[in-house]
């Protein structure tokens, strides 16, 4: 029997105001899949959705479901969390929402670790806007505020997260839906910060004009940038910048949690253990 | 809030304490001069009481996650002086829009940028009363004393509750840092006098967080109890989904000014000091009116009648009375430490320009002498 997508979804405000053949929809359908597969109770469940395309990804889900300020997705989702810690709490933005607008909370969410997911969804554009520069548009491509072809560089929002702390890390793309649906079930499973990059096509505001105006020319482009991490392991060194690896760059399940470090402060506070020091954690700086 | 308990503490200290005895479980900050002493005293005492107090990466992170748990049904706060309250501003904007109650306590400081991060002043009434862009009415409440320091900070979180704004309460550095002894309510009494945020009991499939009455705030259920709904700065329609239809978002917005307006009696809290037999009357609000209060004593020894209005609900201002103020005395003295903020909204209520102002922006408080001086001199 196919799978029963409506149960979890508001059905009454269909359809997406997503063009049609975004990627973004798979990426719903692959969320979806993987909280039903993991048993997570509507009621028990956030989503925290920033501005863009991808900030409409909550309003669609039958869920606890929030809508904010541009770039603000895991501030928001941090006082949620913090006050309701045996809850399912997932952030998705896009990338101008959790790199430019928002990274330093990205940052300072990785960095603390606390049990949130960060489903980034990367399509290299500001798509909602028309087309401006993002700091993952790739060099030389046009957009619409740099038309003679974009000069900034590059982030790899993976590299960023793995730095700054995210216990898990993975990336995706939205041309294998059901790895992505693994991913995304690995990444809420996991206890900490899980920052999941998904790349996804944007073929009317980024392809257009980058000769892969139809969703099928850039999903191919989005394949031919990417390949699975065991393969991008065996390339030479110089060719390793010019892909982007795919699955789980990232899995520690040692990490102190934010919300477990922040009981600790409790008991302190109650009287149930003693201050706080160095010796209570495995890395000392 | 009959029975009154002696302490002696700071404003900022009574403050962390009154939002922790009205039931407050949630702090999201940043430090900033002179307000940081807030987030000392709740870091201490949230956790012990089995809430949370987190030090943000910057001061918009510190009012989101406040607004974060208060979306989630907690009573949450965050604090700040002038530059946070200007970087917090566009999530103020999202409280007044999708309804969260959410108290901001502003220890003013002088401005404008870094200005007097040390130092007193009263130039943050006017973006008190819009700190976001767009349409919206704004609660804010300003404590004239130690003893308010608490009680408006209690009073704030039930208002915030009432209306499903964000409420706004104005210290600045004088009062912030003053460390005296204060009569403030028992724990007790603050606890009984909690009014909690209405829910929705019915069917889940008959809730309409939004389709509330015109003057009515939005119903917001708590988050994880069977009552799920989309929460959006965008404007929406009953269920809180998106949406351009154009009779939805007239009344949305018409519904966020009269929910407030519509229910002013609620909000409006002033004091009033020796006016019945007075011919001069002086208007101030905050740590300007203990300086105000003295001038009044020492000026009505020397035989001169003068008499104070002040203030406490600074937004919405007190219209009504400050209009039959304006009918009752010719000579009106408005006394605040910026150049004039409050002044122009007395001029709008009395109806007239013929206002005397005594201003002062160099960081110091007024003493009671600068204020006989003035009065001398234009009366």
């Amino acid at each position: 029997m196919a799978f029963n997508y409506d149960q979890y979804l508001r059905v009454n405000k269909m359809p997406t105001l997503w063009c049609w053949g975004c990627g973004d929809g798979v990426i719903l359908k692959a969320f979806i899949r993987a909280i039903d597969k993991l048993g997570i109770k509507k009621d028990d469940l956030c989503i925290v959705a920033g501005i863009g395309c991808s900030g409409r990804f909550s309003s669609y889900v039958d869920a606890n479901t929030v809508h904010t300020t541009h770039g603000r997705t895991i501030a928001f989702a941090t006082g949620i969390k913090l006050a309701n810690p045996d809850k399912t709490v997932v952030c998705v933005a896009g990338d101008g929402d959790a790199l430019a607008i928002g990274g330093n909370h990205t940052i300072h969410g990785c960095r603390r670790n606390i049990d949130i997911t960060l489903i980034l969804i990367n399509n290299f554009i500001y798509g909602l806007t028309n087309s401006q520069t993002s700091p993952t548009t790739p060099r030389g491509f046009w957009t619409v505020s740099q038309k003679v072809g974009n000069v900034d560089p590059t982030f790899n929002g993976c590299k960023l997260a793995e730095a700054a702390g995210a216990s898990f890390v993975a990336r995706e793309t939205v041309t294998a839906p059901k790895k992505l649906e693994k991913v995304i079930r690995e990444a809420i499973k996991h206890k900490g910060f899980s920052f999941v990059e998904t790349l996804s096509n944007c073929h009317i505001n980024l392809g257009r004009k980058n000769k892969m105006g139809s969703a099928m020319a850039n999903l191919d482009w989005i394949d031919s940038i990417s390949m699975p991490k065991k393969k991008w392991d065996e390339l030479p060194d110089e060719e390793k910048q010019n892909y982007l690896p795919t699955g789980v760059l990232k899995h520690d399940d040692s990490a102190l949690e934010y919300c477990d470090a922040y009981q600790m402060v409790k008991d302190a506070h109650q009287g149930k253990r003693g201050k706080i020091t160095q010796d209570d954690f495995a890395k000392k700086i | 809030m009959s029975e009154l308990r002696e302490v002696i503490s700071s404003g900022n200290d009574l403050a962390a304490r009154a939002a922790v005895d009205a039931g407050c479980m949630f702090f999201g900050g940043y430090p900033l001069t002179p307000s940081s002493e807030i987030m000392h005293t709740v870091s201490d005492l949230l956790p012990t009481v089995g809430g949370a107090a987190i030090q943000m990466e910057d001061e918009i992170g510190g009012v989101a996650a406040a607004i974060g748990a208060a979306m989630s049904g907690v009573r949450s706060l965050t604090a700040t002086s002038g530059p946070g309250m200007s970087l917090k501003a566009e999530n103020l904007g999202l409280g007044q829009m999708a309804e969260t109650p959410v108290v901001v306590i502003n220890v003013m400081r002088g401005g404008p940028s870094t200005g007097l991060p040390t130092r007193v002043a009263q130039g943050d009434i006017a973006q008190a009363k819009n700190p976001s862009h767009g349409d919206y009415k704004s609660i804010t409440l300003c404590a004239g004393n130690l003893a308010e320091c608490y009680t408006e900070t209690v009073r704030a979180f039930n208002l915030a509750d009432r209306f499903m704004q964000p409420v706004i309460v104005l210290l600045d550095e004088t009062i912030g840092h003053m460390h005296a002894k204060a009569m403030i309510p028992t724990a007790e009494a603050v606890k009984a006098g909690i009014k909690p945020r209405k829910v929705f009991e019915g069917d889940p499939a008959d809730y309409k967080p939004y389709g509330v009455e015109q003057d009515e705030p939005a119903v917001l259920n708590p988050m994880f109890t069977g009552y799920r709904y989309h929460y959006t700065g965008l404007h929406h329609d009953a269920d809180g989904f998106p949406t351009e239809e154009i009779e939805t978002c007239r009344k949305l917005i018409d519904r966020l000014f009269n929910k407030v307006d519509a229910h002013k009696e609620e909000l409006e809290l002033n004091e009033e000091y020796m006016i019945d037999d007075a011919d001069i009357l002086l208007v101030g609000y905050g740590s300007a009116s203990l300086a105000i209060k003295e001038a009044v004593n020492a000026l009505r020894a020397e035989g001169i009648k003068v008499g104070m209005f002040r203030p406490i609900t600074l937004w919405p201002s007190p219209e009504k009375r400050l209009h039959e103020l304006g009918q009752k005395f010719d000579k009106v003295l408005s006394v605040e430490l910026n150049q004039g903020q409050y002044l122009e909204e007395i001029q709008r209520c009395m109806g007239r320009l013929d206002i005397e102002k005594l201003t002062k922006t160099n960081g110091r408080p007024f003493s009671p002498a600068d204020i006989i001086e003035k009065v001398k001199e234009v009366f």
